[in-house]
């Protein structure tokens, strides 16, 4: 079966094609979600800006030149959505102290090891990873973004993903570490 | 820079593009500059496994977070619905016209299409070719060094080459032996090839084809009128 291109997508909603927009929401709007979610840490949060990302991408579809893969459009829409849901309620934004501290320290890390395995131990650290670290870690690995379209999607430079995602992955070793996991790196 | 700090340079600079590597998103040459430095270096070869289940257990907690209701969906379409009507566009971008053109056509429409493109190619080419040789005084279709003369004139075979003969073999045969085609290919794969620029004899014209019939590249032959 033939599945039209997203580029053809956005043509047809840049005409008014609201069909297309269907298919378009149909085909990325769980990825943006969870993009968005893991971002703004509230489900119901990333509900209400997913549908204004698909919003804006309805409005400026006539706009768009088609000089980057139309995924990678969509997901520096819903960056920008979400930094700016974040700045709107200061209050409620994580503390950058607290989003890196794992939550669960009942347990020591032997314990915590028994219990659950290293894959759970990972992506529990993932999880406590800061929101600059968890995004560049997500385009990268989750939304198979390359350096150059993370660097279009974060606005840095192309060796500043590369820096940042290094960081990124030290500091996951780091909490694995706290978490009784060496890895041996860095 | 002395010799082990650029190997520890270089180093870093592929260890800082595994990630990559292991989602596939990086360049052929890139990614082939990473997987050489993989083969021969065990301790980067270790730190590689690690990148992957960095990069398995991210996808594994993405695909966890579920997905949004479908108020989201209601919530956009109550939105669009809410939008002035669009105009029509007056400009229109002609390249995104094209490609969905192309991406509304099936894979058999475009065989057919392919197809009929080569056929309007070989068609135009042989206009060309023929509107050259005029200018240059020929009289249409000529092989091998046949001299030019008058379709009708001479004596005739019907041949079908055989299957392994080459252009140049069947070339160089013509030259040979002076022969020419006139007409073909017909139905079944037969050329009309002057023999002799005079009619000959029956006699004389059954000895020719005869003698070809020994001919490899030849694999059928008669006489024609």
């Amino acid at each position: 079966m033939q599945t039209t291109t997203d580029d053809v997508l956005i043509a047809r909603i840049a005409s008014g094609d609201r069909l297309a927009m269907q298919v378009l929401f149909a085909r990325h709007h769980v990825r943006v979600y969870r993009f968005v979610l893991r971002l703004v840490r509230n489900e119901a949060t990333a509900e209400d800006l997913i549908s204004e990302v698909f919003l804006d991408i309805w409005r400026q579809a006539g706009k768009f030149e088609g000089r980057s893969a139309v995924s990678t459009w969509m997901l520096s829409i819903a960056r920008f959505k979400a930094l700016s849901a974040l700045r709107r309620r200061p209050e409620e934004e994580l503390d950058e102290q607290t989003a890196e501290r794992i939550e669960d320290q009942a347990d020591d890390p032997e314990t915590a090891l028994a219990k659950k395995d290293k894959a759970s131990v990972l992506r529990k650290c993932l999880s406590g990873l800061s929101a600059e670290h968890r995004e560049i870690v997500d385009l990268v690995y989750y939304h198979e973004k390359s350096v150059e379209e993370v660097a279009e999607i974060v606005g840095i430079p192309q060796a500043t993903v590369k820096t940042r995602m290094f960081y990124a992955r030290k500091k996951l070793s780091e909490l694995l570490k706290e978490q009784g996991v060496d890895r041996g790196w860095p | 820079m002395n010799t082990t700090n650029e190997q520890a340079h270089g180093r870093n600079e592929i260890e800082d593009l595994l990630p990559w590597l292991a989602a596939g998103t990086l360049s052929r040459r890139d990614a082939q500059r990473v997987e050489e430095a993989l083969a021969r270096d065990p301790e980067l070869a270790r730190r590689y496994e690690m990148v992957r289940e960095e990069f398995a257990d991210t996808i594994h907690l993405n695909e966890t977070l579920g997905a949004p209701s479908a108020r989201a969906m209601e919530a956009l379409f109550a939105k669009i619905d809410a939008e002035p009507a669009r105009a029509p566009k007056a400009s229109f971008n002609i390249g995104m016209r094209i490609a969905e053109f192309f991406a509304g056509l099936s894979p058999r429409t475009l065989a057919y299409a392919a197809s009929a493109a080569v056929l309007a190619i070989v068609l135009q080419a042989g206009v060309i070719g023929g509107i050259v040789l005029n200018e240059h005084g020929g009289a249409g279709y000529e092989t091998a060094s046949a001299p030019s003369t008058a379709p009708g004139v001479g004596a005739f075979t019907l041949i079908r080459f055989a299957p392994q003969a080459s252009v140049d073999d069947i070339n160089r045969f013509l030259e040979s032996n002076k022969f020419s085609i006139v007409a073909g290919p017909v139905p079944g794969g037969l050329y009309r090839v002057r023999v002799a620029e005079t009619e000959l004899p029956k006699a004389d014209l059954n000895a020719i084809v005869k003698k070809l019939q020994e001919n490899k590249l030849v694999g059928f032959i008669a006489t024609a009128k």
